[in-house]
């Protein structure tokens, strides 16, 4: 039972995805536009939001941009396949994950409930008790979620978190794109590549790596990211 | 490029026949001047020399007596010698078989026989021109004639012949025939010269209408000659000017008209997204009710969903389709592992136990390819094969290093999947045209599963990586399909 905000401006999609929704056992808020649906964030208080990319008005762009501004909600883009550049650019903005309309609804409650899974504790390092590591100047709690740099407490949206706990679990292991994308995005079918690439980007510029020289999530060309751990 | 007889081509032809017609002028006119100039001199030569001897001798013959001895006529052939004031005149003179010279013992070797025959039998004075030894004389023979009292002019038999060197006559005519000849090089040269002129004022239009024509066989339509003049060359180049717009406009139009269907095709596709979406999104809920409605309304129910959903995947596929004809269709590449990327495929559709795979070993043959859409062209053969083969279907996977193209030394590495049926195969109708799109293999057009657009998706998906598809019959039955995609080398690019 999760609550759902829906911001989609046809209104024969929107219905049909509140109803689906609601069957899947979602509690749905549906808005027609960009500047409804920032404005019922707060009344509503969504576990997630499912952002038309198309929208009139401010885009779904400006939204996710604005949403991110000071929340860490877990935003699925719905766009239509071909608006790569869109995917990307959001994706870059901070969406967690997207899916391709037109989308079924059983694809669409998977991706709901997969990005809510992210903000769940992920696995403990075997045997020890969770608690938090510390990598050079970054301390990463496990149990608490709560990731913290330089002592400022670094605020990750739900895909940043799980692809950092992911990656930091096994310091100088090389994971693929791929088994990123299974890992934290739960694709079983060929995800794409940029989401990796888009989170990675984003998580790096939340840590403040520097641009050129990362310090803890390097990559590897070819093969795809791991953790560096500086001891 | 033709190959052309002549080296040079028309260049040399203008020059030889300007060359041509500046000789002949030359030596034409050379020649007929040359006459005309020998004639007047030779006969002003002639006139003077018979005006000397003949008033030399009117005022000797008053003189003579009758009939002249030896020593008379030996006087009479010094005296006439001495009207020529160059003197080199030789005479003789001659009365009956006495001859006398003006020069001792001179042989008088220039007279001739038939010039003495017709000196003594004619009245009027004789002349003949003679070479000896290569020096030209004038010889003239003069019979001196009485005047009788009705008026008719008698013979004495008494002859007077003079030789008279030519020399400078022939120096003269020799100045000609040398000035003629100089004449004629420098105006062949001049000739030549005009030639190469007028060749290249002939050859640049020309060779500019060359370049220009070149220019727009390589698509370049804007391609026009600047043109110059007023002369046929200019006309041909306006024509040519007026050819290119034409082309242009038409090809322009063409191209309007292509990009107004596909854009018609994309918009349809896109108009149409909107709806499906909203008739997507909802099909769950009407098959999973589907089972408690009366049978007909389920059955109805089922149909729509299931239409829906064929509906949603030829619109996209459409879409697709569209954007590859847009030259929008993107290639997102990433390294992957290509057989593990083919099992996904399989796993991710169901077909792991349906398909007998031959793969390489985990990270044998890894490569940059955009993983979507190596799924697609996999996930469409393999679906193919399924719906219009028989099982068992066999997907095979290799690396095939290959000699570089381009000239590059070293090898490149490719990969090689082929998807094989056990089926009928495929007609060979069929064959050249399976991978169009809607192609329908028989006539009644009965639809298939599918959108009739996969394997053209497909294809273009191949394409799209550089790499080459084809479909065959395999010798032993059932149809094949051959993937062949290069695996180019990682680039040195940040990923960050």
């Amino acid at each position: 039972m999760s609550r759902v905000l829906l911001v989609e401006d046809d209104p024969a999609v929107r219905e049909g995805a509140r109803l689906a929704l609601r069957r899947q056992g979602h509690e749905v808020a549906a808005a027609e536009t960009g500047e409804d649906g920032l404005a019922q964030l707060r009344s509503f208080q969504p576990d997630v939001m499912v952002l038309d990319l198309m929208l009139p008005g401010i885009g779904g762009l400006e939204v996710c941009r604005r949403v991110r501004a000071d929340s860490q909600l877990p935003i699925i883009m719905m766009t239509a396949r071909g608006d790569d550049v869109d995917i990307v650019v959001g994706l870059e903005t901070g969406a967690d994950d997207y899916v391709v309309k037109p989308v079924q609804a059983r694809v669409l409650d998977a991706r709901i409930r997969a990005v809510l899974r992210r903000v769940e504790a992920g696995p403990s390092p075997e045997g020890a008790a969770p608690a938090a590591e510390t990598h050079g100047e970054l301390r990463i709690d496990r149990a608490a979620l709560t990731v913290t740099c330089g002592g400022a407490a670094v605020p990750l949206a739900p895909s940043e978190l799980r692809l950092l706990l992911t990656l930091s679990a096994a310091p100088g292991q090389v994971f693929s794109r791929q088994q990123l994308l299974e890992a934290v995005w739960e694709h079983s079918y060929h995800g794409d590549a940029r989401l990796v690439d888009a989170c990675v980007k984003r998580l790096r510029t939340k840590m403040g790596e520097p641009p050129r020289q990362p310090r803890y999530i390097q990559t590897v060309r070819g093969f795809g990211y791991r953790f560096h751990s500086p001891r | 490029m033709r190959h052309r007889l002549l080296p040079g081509g028309l260049r040399i032809r203008l020059v030889a026949a300007f060359a041509l017609v500046a000789a002949l002028a030359a030596l034409s006119t050379g020649a007929l001047t040359f006459r005309e100039a020998r004639t007047g001199i030779l006969q002003q030569s002639q006139d003077t020399v018979i005006r000397l001897v003949r008033n030399r001798i009117d005022t000797l013959a008053w003189g003579l007596t009758f009939p002249p001895t030896q020593q008379d006529l030996a006087a009479l052939a010094a005296n006439v010698a001495e009207a020529d004031p160059t003197r080199q005149w030789r005479v003789m003179a001659t009365y009956r078989g006495l001859n006398a010279t003006s020069a001792p013992q001179d042989p008088f070797t220039e007279l001739t026989p038939a010039l003495r025959t017709a000196a003594t039998t004619h009245t009027p004075t004789v002349f003949q021109r003679v070479t000896v030894a290569g020096r030209s004389d004038l010889v003239v023979g003069m019979p001196i004639t009485f005047a009788s009292a009705d008026h008719k002019r008698a013979a004495t038999g008494l002859t007077v012949f003079v030789v008279v060197p030519q020399t400078a006559e022939q120096a003269y005519v020799q100045a000609l025939v040398s000035a003629a000849e100089r004449a004629t090089l420098p105006a062949l040269v001049l000739a030549v010269l005009l030639a190469l002129l007028a060749a290249r004022g002939v050859l640049r239009p020309v060779r500019d209408l060359r370049q220009a024509t070149r220019r727009i066989a390589e698509g370049r339509l804007d391609t026009r000659l600047a043109v110059q003049g007023s002369d046929e060359l200019a006309d041909l180049s306006h024509t040519f000017n007026e050819t290119a717009a034409a082309l242009e406009e038409s090809v322009a139009e063409l191209r309007r008209m292509e990009t107004k269907a596909r854009r018609f095709a994309a918009d349809v596709s896109h108009e149409l997204r909107t709806p499906l979406a909203a008739m997507s999104v909802v099909t769950d809920i009407l098959d999973e009710d589907a089972a408690g409605l009366d049978p007909d309304t389920a059955a109805a129910v089922r149909l729509i969903s299931q239409e829906t959903a064929n509906l949603a995947r030829l619109v996209e596929d459409l879409m697709e389709i569209s954007r590859f004809d847009a030259g929008a269709a993107a290639l997102h590449l990433d390294d992957i592992d290509l057989a593990e990327s083919v099992q996904r495929t399989l796993i991710a559709r169901g077909w792991q136990n349906h398909v007998d795979t031959r793969l390489p070993e985990p990270a044998a043959l890894r490569g940059r390819v955009d993983p979507r859409r190596l799924d697609v062209v996999v996930a469409n053969l393999i679906a193919n094969a399924l719906r219009h083969g028989a099982p068992p279907v066999r997907l095979s996977l290799h690396a095939d290093p290959r000699p570089a193209r381009d000239g590059a030394h070293g090898t490149e590495r490719w990969a090689v999947i082929e998807v094989q049926d056990t089926g009928p195969g495929i007609p060979e109708n069929v064959l050249p045209h399976i991978f169009d799109r809607f192609y329908k293999s028989d006539t009644a057009r009965t639809r298939t599963q599918g959108s009739g657009l996969g394997l053209a998706i497909t294809a273009e998906n191949v394409h799209l990586h550089g790499g080459t598809i084809r479909a065959a019959n395999h010798p032993h039955g059932g149809a094949q399909f051959i993937v062949e995609l290069p695996l180019p080398e990682l680039r040195e690019e940040e990923r960050s």
